[in-house]
C-alpha cells in the first residue's frame, strides 16, 4: 500500500517531469518547480526524491549525451511511467472527487 | 584567423576557474558509480551558474556544501566484498610472485632485508624500553588513583629545587586537615645497618614505613597481617629473598633481628619486590620505631623544612578530584610558610604513573627517567626506519619497469586498482615479516648489550619477552611495511595495462626521479649530521676526563670507610712500601656529589650558600691543590674547637673580601654553621663539581670524623694487583662484614661522566646503522642507474669515450646530491651543538673545524667508493658484448 501513495512533493516533481516533456532532468526540474511554486528547491531534495520515485518505478530514467557544460558531464532524463501516471490520475481524482463534495467554497469565508 | 587565435588564448591561457578537486574527489571516492556522472554535471552546472552571479570563492565554497550534503544512504558506494574476496583467492598468487622477484634480485632483495631488520632491531628495543618504562607499578591496584607528594623548595639567591620527598609534616596534615583523600602513606628512607642474627650479618637497607603503607601499596604478604605488620614499634619486613639469607629455611614470624644494639621483630614476610616497582627495598621498618627519636641531621624530623628524607603516598577516591586536595596543599603551605625565613616551601601532586617516566628531581627514591630521553631514542629509532624504508620506496620504484608487465597482465586479466594496490602493499608487508624474524635475532643480541651498556639501564629495564611485546613488535613491522610499500604500491596501481603491454620502455619510470633524490639527500643529510654530532659529542666527552680539574687525581685509590674508624685502615696502609700518601675526607670531590652550607662575612644579613669539603692536613697537598697564598692546615682541632678554614678565589669574589686580593684575605674571619673561622689559605679555583658546572664559592674545613668518610691513597707502584691484594687484607683486618671498596680517582671520574659515554655509544650505534642503511640504498641506485645505462656507456665507448670521463659522467649526480646534503648537514649541526647542546655546559671545548669535517670526509669517501667501484665496473664492461646482447 505504501508504494501507491504520492507523497505531496513526490507529486509536484512527478507533475514537473511531465511538464517539462523531453527536457526533464534535475536541474530543469529544480529551476520550474522554483518558479511554479515560489519556495526554494534544494537540489539534494531533489534528486533524493527522483531516486525514490524510480525505485518505485513511477519514473524512468535515461543518461542523455555528453555536451560541453556541465564540465562534459550527460544529463540524466527522467520521463514518468506508466505506473506513474495511473498514480498521479488516481490522485487528481480522489483530489477531485473530494472537491466535489465540499458544499459551498469560497476564499473568503472561513472553513 | 583571429576566431582560431582567441580560442587558442583561452586554451593556453590562466586555467578556466574549476571547483576544489578535494571534493571533487570526495565525490567520487564516495558517490555509487551509477549516480556520479548525473551528480558531477549538476554540481557543476550549478557551480558555472554561481560563478557568474556569486563570484568565484562562493561558487566554490557552495559546491564543497553540496558535495557534503549528497552524502546520503542512497549515494554511498557500498562496500564491495568481492573485493576481499578477491584479494583472498589471489593471494597464493601474490605470494609466488613477489617470492619469485624476491628471488630474483638477490642484491635488491638483500639491500632491503637487511635494512629493514637492523633498522627494526633498533625500533624492537625502543618499544621494547617503552613497554617496560609504561608496565611500572602495574602490580599496584589502585595505580591510577595513588598520588606522590613533591616539594618545590625557594631559598632567596638560589635556583628552586624540585624534590621526591617532603616533610613528614606535610603528610601528617594532609591526613588531618585535608577531605577528600582516602588513605595517606608516610615512607622514610636511609635505614641502613649490618642485621645480626646468631652468627649471620647482612648488610640491609630499608625504609621506615607507617601502618597505612598496606592501604595504599598493594604488595603482597606472605605471612603476617598486613593490617598490623607496622603497627608497634621496632616491627620489621622482610622481603623472602631477604629473610632466606638470614633464617635459612626456618620460619622468620616472630623471629629477633639485631641491628646495633636495637632488636626487631618479625612481624611479617613480603613476597619480592618486582623489578619493574619503583619501590624497591630489602625490609620495611614500623615507622613507629622514629617516635622516640626526636632529630636527625635534617634538623628536627618533624619540621615543616625536613624536608629531604621523607615521601608521601596518597590514594584519591574513586572519581577523587586532584585539584580539591592542591588547593588544600597550597593553603597548607602557605599556612606553614609563614613561620619558615628564607625558605618558600610549595606541594604538587604527582602522578604514580609519572614517577619512573618524568622530569628529574632532586632526592628519588627509585629509578627515573626524563620523558625527553625517551623522545630522543624513539626519534632516532624513527629515523633509521624512515631511511630503510626509503631504500626500498627508492628501489621500488626505479626498478618497476621490471615487474610492470605482470601488473599489465593482471590488469588485462581483471585486477582493479585496488587489487594491484593491495597486492603490492602486502609484498611489502611480507617482506617486512620476513626482516622481522631476523630483527627479532638482532634484537636478542641487542638486549643484551644494551643492558650492559650502564648499571642504570640495567636496573632500570629488564627487557623481557611478553606476549603483549610480540604483538606490538608484529605492528610495527606491518607498520614498517606499509609505510615502505605505499608510494610504489600506488605507483604500480597507475600503470595504464595497454601502455606497458605495448611497450614497457614507455613507462615514465624516470618521473619520479626527483622525489628519489630528495630521499637519498634526505637519508644522506641525517647520517651526516649523526656522524658529525657523535665526533662532536666524543670530543666533548674526551675534553670532560682530560679536563684540568685544578688538582691531581693521577694513581690516586680512594676506599670508602663505610663506617669504620679510619685512622686504623691509614696505620695498616701506611706500612706498605707503595703507599706514597694518604689522605682523609668526607666526600670526594669533582664527581658530582656535593655538600653545601651557607656562609656569612662581616654583613650579618649576607650569606650566601657555599659548597664544603671536610678534610685533612694531608688531602691538599696529595691532590696538587694550587694555594694562592697562605698554609695548609696543620694540625687536628680538638673536637669543637674549629677555627680555620682555607677558601677558594671565588668565596673572596662573592663575598668581596679584601678587594679580592688573596695576600689581604688571610686572618679575615667569616661564619658558617655557628662557628667563627679564620682564613687561612686562598685555594686557586677548582672543579668541586663536575665540568659542566661552573665553579663556586668552596670551602675546606678540618676533617675531625674519627668514623666514615674516605681514603684518599696514593700508590705508586707497577705490579698493581699485588698492591690491591695487601690492601684487601688490611680491610680485612679492620672489616670483616664488607668488601673493600677502592676506587681510582680516574675511573670514579670517568663514571661521573658515565651518562655521557652511554648517550655516545647509543647515539654512535644508531649513527653507524643509519650510515650503513643510506649506504646500502645509494648502492642499489647505482647499481641501478648503471645497470640501465649500460648500453649508453657501451656506445659512448664505441664512439671514444674514455673509462675516466665515463666515471665522472656516471657519478656526477650522485656526487652533487652528496655535496648536498654535506651542505645542509654541516651547518645544521654545528648550530645544534653550538647554539642548544652546548651552552648547557660552561666549561666546554670549542668546536673544531676538524670535527665537522671528519665525519663528513669519512660518510663521502665511502659514498666514492661504492659509486666509483660499480661505475669503474660499467665502465670497464665490453662494449660489444653488451651491444651484442640485446
Amino acid at each position: 500500500m505504501k508504494g501507491t501513495n504520492l507523497g505531496e512533493f513526490e507529486e509536484l516533481v512527478m507533475l514537473t517531469i511531465a511538464a517539462l516533456v523531453s527536457d526533464a532532468y534535475s536541474v530543469a526540474i529544480c529551476d520550474e518547480l522554483e518558479k511554479h511554486t515560489g519556495r526554494v528547491t534544494k537540489l539534494g531534495v531533489v534528486h533524493a526524491v527522483l531516486n525514490r520515485l524510480e525505485d518505485k518505478g513511477l519514473v524512468i530514467s535515461t543518461l542523455g549525451e555528453a555536451t560541453n557544460a556541465r564540465g562534459g558531464k550527460r544529463k540524466r532524463y527522467y520521463e514518468v511511467t506508466h505506473a506513474g501516471k495511473v498514480a498521479l490520475t488516481k490522485s487528481k481524482e480522489m483530489r477531485e472527487g473530494l472537491w466535489r463534495i465540499i458544499p459551498g467554497f469560497n476564499l473568503g469565508g472561513s472553513i | 584567423m583571429k576566431k582560431s587565435h582567441n580560442a587558442r588564448n583561452t586554451g593556453s591561457g590562466p586555467p578556466t576557474p574549476a571547483p576544489p578537486r578535494w571534493a571533487q574527489r570526495l565525490l567520487v571516492w564516495y558517490c555509487r558509480p551509477e549516480l556520479l556522472e548525473d551528480l558531477q554535471g549538476d554540481l557543476n552546472e550549478y557551480f558555472d551558474r554561481n560563478l557568474k552571479t556569486k563570484g568565484l570563492r562562493r561558487a566554490r565554497l557552495i559546491y564543497c556544501l553540496d558535495a557534503l550534503k549528497f552524502f546520503r544512504i542512497y549515494t554511498i558506494r557500498k562496500p564491495e566484498p568481492i573485493n576481499l574476496f578477491i584479494h583472498w583467492i589471489m593471494l597464493g598468487s601474490y605470494l609466488k610472485t613477489s617470492r619469485r622477484s624476491l628471488i630474483r634480485n638477490k642484491l635488491f632483495s638483500a639491500i632491503n632485508i637487511i635494512g629493514l631488520s637492523i633498522s627494526m632491531s633498533v625500533g624492537l628495543l625502543v618499544i621494547a624500553f617503552i613497554n617496560d618504562l609504561v608496565s611500572y607499578d602495574n602490580g599496584q591496584v589502585k595505580k591510577d588513583r595513588i598520588y606522590r607528594l613533591l616539594t618545590n623548595s625557594q631559598r632567596p639567591n638560589d635556583r628552586p629545587m624540585t624534590l621526591a620527598s617532603t616533610s613528614i609534616k606535610a603528610g601528617l596534615k594532609l591526613r588531618e586537615t585535608i577531605a577528600g583523600v582516602d588513605e595517606v602513606a608516610l615512607l622514610r628512607n636511609g635505614f641502613s645497618g649490618d642485621a645480626h642474627v646468631g652468627e649471620t650479618a647482612l648488610p640491609l637497607g630499608a625504609f621506615w614505613a607507617d601502618n597505612s603503607f598496606f592501604k595504599v601499596f598493594s604488595f603482597p604478604l606472605l605471612q603476617g597481617d598486613p593490617a598490623t605488620a607496622l603497627k608497634e614499634p621496632y616491627s620489621l619486613l622482610l622481603t623472602e629473598k631477604t629473610a632466606k639469607k638470614l633464617f635459612g629455611e626456618a620460619d622468620p614470624l616472630g623471629k629477633v633481628v639485631r641491628f646495633d644494639t636495637l632488636n626487631y621483630k618479625v612481624t611479617g614476610v613480603l613476597k619480592d619486590i618486582p623489578k619493574l616497582s619503583h619501590l624497591r627495598f630489602e625490609a620495611l621498618v614500623s615507622f613507629a620505631t622514629l617516635d622516640g627519636k626526636k632529630s636527625d641531621s635534617d634538623g628536627d624530623l618533624l619540621s615543616w623544612e625536613s624536608i629531604y628524607s621523607n615521601y608521601v603516598y596518597l590514594v584519591l577516591p574513586e572519581n577523587g578530584n586532584r585539584e580539591t586536595i592542591q588547593a588544600g596543599l597550597d593553603k597548607l603551605s602557605a599556612r606553614e610558610n609563614l613561620a619558615v625565613r628564607n625558605q618558600k616551601i610549595t606541594l604538587t601532586l604527582q602522578p604514580l604513573s609519572e614517577a619512573v617516566v618524568g622530569r628529574n628531581l632532586e632526592n628519588p627514591i627509585g629509578p627515573s627517567i626524563h620523558f625527553m630521553a625517551l623522545w630522543v631514542l624513539g626519534g632516532l629509532a624513527f629515523v633509521v626506519i624512515i631511511s630503510a624504508c626509503f631504500n626500498y620506496t627508492n628501489l621500488s620504484i626505479a626498478r618497476s619497469f621490471r615487474r610492470s608487465r605482470e601488473v599489465g597482465i593482471r590488469k588485462v586479466i581483471g585486477a582493479l586498482r585496488a587489487h594491484v594496490f593491495g597486492q603490492f602493499l602486502a609484498e611489502s608487508v611480507i617482506i617486512s615479516l620476513l626482516a622481522l624474524v631476523f630483527s627479532f635475532l638482532l634484537f636478542w643480541m641487542l638486549r643484551a648489550e644494551f643492558l650492559s651498556l650502564h648499571p642504570f639501564l640495567d636496573n632500570l629495564v629488564s627487557l623481557e619477552l611478553s606476549p603483549r611485546l610480540i604483538l606490538y613488535f608484529i605492528a610495527l613491522a606491518t607498520v614498517v611495511g606499509a609505510m615502505a610499500g605505499f608510494l610504489p604500491a600506488l605507483f604500480f596501481s597507475r600503470i595504464n595495462a595497454i601502455q606497458v603491454l605495448k611497450d614497457v620502455t614507455s613507462l615514465k619510470i624516470f618521473r619520479h626521479v626527483n622525489m628519489r633524490k630528495v630521499l637519498i639527500v634526505i637519508q644522506y643529510t641525517f647520517s651526516l649530521i649523526f656522524i658529525t654530532g657523535t665526533i662532536i659529542g666524543f670530543r666533548q666527552y674526551r675534553g670532560f676526563l682530560s679536563f684540568d680539574l685544578g688538582f691531581t687525581t693521577e694513581n690516586i685509590l680512594n676506599i670508602r670507610m663505610q663506617g669504620n674508624k679510619s685512622d686504623l685502615l691509614k696505620k695498616e696502609l701506611a706500612e706498605m712500601p707503595t703507599v706514597v700518601g694518604i689522605a682523609k675526607s668526607h666526600m670526594i670531590s669533582s664527581l658530582g656529589s656535593i655538600h653545601g652550607t651557607s656562609m656569612k662575612y662581616k654583613n650579618p644579613m649576607d650569606s650566601s650558600g657555599v659548597w664544603l669539603s671536610f678534610v685533612d692536613d694531608q688531602h691538599l697537598p696529595l691532590h696538587n691543590y694550587k694555594l694562592i697564598v697562605g698554609r695548609n692546615f696543620n694540625t687536628r682541632p680538638v673536637n669543637g674547637n674549629e677555627t680555620e678554614v682555607i677558601v677558594n678565589e671565588q668565596v673572596l669574589k662573592r663575598f668581596n673580601i679584601a678587594n679580592r686580593n688573596p695576600e689581604k684575605a688571610l686572618g679575615e674571619m667569616v661564619e658558617m654553621n655557628g662557628l667563627k673561622l679564620a682564613i687561612i689559605g686562598v685555594v686557586k679555583d677548582f672543579h668541586y663539581g663536575t665540568v659542566e658546572k661552573k665553579i663556586e664559592p668552596t670551602v675546606f674545613r678540618h676533617y675531625t670524623e674519627e668514623t666514615g668518610g674516605y681514603l684518599n691513597v696514593k700508590v705508586k707502584t707497577t705490579d698493581w694487583p699485588a698492591t690491591l691484594a695487601r690492601m684487601e687484607t688490611a680491610w680485612r683486618k679492620i672489616d670483616k662484614t664488607h668488601p673493600l671498596d677502592a676506587r681510582f680517582y680516574d675511573d670514579q671520574i670517568e663514571e661521573a661522566y658515565s651518562q655521557f659515554s652511554v648517550m655516545l655509544k647509543v647515539i654512535g650505534f644508531i649513527t653507524l646503522l643509519a650510515i650503513c642503511i643510506a649506504s646500502m640504498g645509494l648502492f642499489g641506485m647505482v647499481v641501478f642507474t648503471t645497470e640501465t645505462r649500460l648500453k649508453e656507456i657501451s656506445i659512448r665507448k664505441v664512439l671514444g669515450a674514455s673509462e675516466n670521463g665515463l666515471v665522472l659522467s656516471l657519478s656526477k649526480g650522485f656526487l652533487g646530491l652528496l655535496a648536498l646534503s654535506a651542505l645542509v648537514a654541516i651547518p645544521a649541526t654545528y648550530f645544534f651543538f653550538d647554539k642548544v647542546v652546548l651552552v648547557n655546559f660552561v666549561y666546554h671545548q670549542p668546536i673544531g673545524l676538524g670535527d665537522l669535517c671528519t665525519g663528513v670526509l669519512v660518510v663521502m669517501l665511502m659514498a666514492m667508493l661504492l659509486i666509483g667501484s660499480q661505475t669503474w665496473k660499467a665502465a670497464r664492461s665490453n662494449p660489444a658484448r653488451v651491444l651484442k646482447s640485446d
